[in-house]
């Protein structure tokens, strides 16, 4: 199952020149961009692991693209996605996230489902790579 | 691909006008006019130019060629143009669509090189990211190597660099400059850097009186003129810095001129009495140059270290 998250996500994969344009869009606009990766890409999942520091002072988003390839040679069989965080006042929030990288499976998400008193249902998601653990998902 | 978005490709080029709309003649245009001598530099520089041009309008006729490799090396004395040069040069390959951006990050040993086990490697490609889109100018480019100490760092920023000057040719250009003799035998022991390095220009020193036409711009790009004994003077003054000690030939033009306009406040400062005009504001006097050391024989060491800061 094709992991559908950020933007552009029901796109075929973006090249390295796709993820270039966009990088350069965010710098344009005065925004970092940064890459991070995981390997437990439950959608609530919100921090995942800096590649580095962001780059807040690289003109060229040939340097994106530099570090996307870099943390692909060691998180190669992991989700890595490029982010651009906007610093301005009032805004101090992520502005664009997409996905550059991901496993070649994707055995995606199934359904828990918890009994609760008085026959209560509760129901959640659990990403079956994320009962291996830690490292040896997506091996 | 339908036959909307096809991408018609021309039948001719012209070279003559992407030569002038590019932007490409008037840089050339510049560099003339702004440096003073340096014609070997020139005659390379506009080679480089015409094989670009050329280069582009082939890929314009679909005669697909590679990237042309165009990192270069700059060797000269102290102080004989290669920084100023680099910066045009940056600038050039913008014009030419070369580099995206066109800047020049000017960079040492000490902003590549680390002070322990894996430092360098962040700080490298820290400098390298920073140039991408543009050129990277690295000084001194020997000092990277260091051979008497197998355990230095230098390696490990030349294998990055070697590698990113090889895979990102599209994202940067990377200059080398340095004295020609230690640049001989740096690229004697790094044979990596040599073969990915097309173009290798020569600085020469400036003559006695391409020193005293630059000292002359110098001073008219900061509204200054030198009168007839002020420009005897600083003929003379060139003769005998060159024989002294730590000549770096623009450089010590520049910092010569830096300490007559000191003279010369001082001078109006102590003497005049009553109004000043333009003139007397902006003259450059005969006293105001003799006054330096180096028509006593020459600088003391402590002089000889300020001027190379
Ligand atoms: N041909 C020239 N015409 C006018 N000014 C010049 C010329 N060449 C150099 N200069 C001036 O001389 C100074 C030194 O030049 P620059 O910094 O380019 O030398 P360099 O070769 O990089 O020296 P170093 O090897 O010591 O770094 C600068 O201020 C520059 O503007
Ligand atoms: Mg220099």
């Amino acid at each position: 199952m094709r992991l559908r998250q950020g933007q552009f996500s029901f796109l075929p994969d973006l090249t390295d020149d796709d993820i270039r344009v966009q990088a350069q869009y965010a710098i344009d606009n005065g925004w970092a961009v940064s890459v991070e990766y995981t390997d437990d890409p439950h959608p609530r999942n919100s921090y995942w692991e800096m590649w580095g520091h962001p780059m807040f002072d690289n003109r060229d988003a040939a340097a994106a693209v530099y570090e996307v390839n870099e943390c692909r040679k060691q998180h190669g069989s992991k989700y890595i996605r490029v982010l651009a965080f906007d610093a301005t006042h009032g805004w101090e929030s992520i502005r664009m996230s997409f996905i550059v990288n991901r496993p070649a499976e994707e055995p995606g998400f199934r359904v828990v489902r918890q009994e609760g008193e008085g026959r209560q249902i509760r129901y959640t998601i659990e990403s079956y790579a994320v009962r291996e653990p830690e490292g040896a998902r997506y091996a | 691909m339908n036959a909307e978005t096809q991408v018609v490709t021309p039948k001719t080029v012209d070279l003559a006008a992407s030569f002038e709309e590019s932007g490409v003649a008037e840089v050339l245009r510049e560099l003339d006019e702004a440096l003073v001598g340096l014609a070997p530099v020139k005659q390379r520089i506009r080679e480089t130019a015409a094989l670009l041009l050329v280069d582009r309008a082939r890929r314009q006729l679909g005669l697909a060629t590679e990237t042309p490799t165009l990192h270069m090396s700059f060797t000269g004395n102290p102080g004989t143009g290669k920084t100023t040069v680099a910066l045009r040069i940056a600038d050039l390959l913008h014009r030419l669509g070369y580099v995206r951006k066109g800047h020049l990050v000017t960079v040492t040993r000490d902003d590549l090189v680390g002070q322990y086990i894996g430092h360098t490697a962040p700080k490298t490609k820290e400098v390298l990211k920073k140039a991408m889109g543009g050129v990277l100018f690295i000084d001194e480019a020997y000092y990277l190597y260091r051979p008497e100490n197998e355990r230095d760092y230098g390696q490990e920023a030349i294998e990055i660099l070697l590698q990113v000057m090889e895979n990102n040719r599209d994202d940067l250009v990377v200059v080398l400059a340095g004295y020609a003799d230690r640049m001989d035998r740096f690229f004697a022991s790094n044979p990596g850097f040599r073969s990915r390095i097309a173009h290798h220009i020569e600085f020469p020193d400036y003559s006695d009186g391409e020193l005293g036409r630059i000292s002359e711009t110098m001073l008219a790009e900061q509204n200054y003129v030198f009168d007839e004994g002020g420009k005897r003077a600083m003929t003379e003054y060139i003769g005998k810095r060159r024989a002294q000690p730590h000549f770096a030939n623009a450089r010590s033009i520049r910092n010569a001129l830096d300490r007559a306009r000191l003279r010369q406040a001082n001078r109006l400062f102590e003497t005049s009495s009553g109004p000043l005009d333009a003139t007397a504001l902006s003259t450059i006097t005969e006293a105001d140059i003799r006054a330096s050391r180096v028509f006593l024989g020459g600088l003391d060491v402590d002089r000889a270290q300020d001027e190379r800061a």
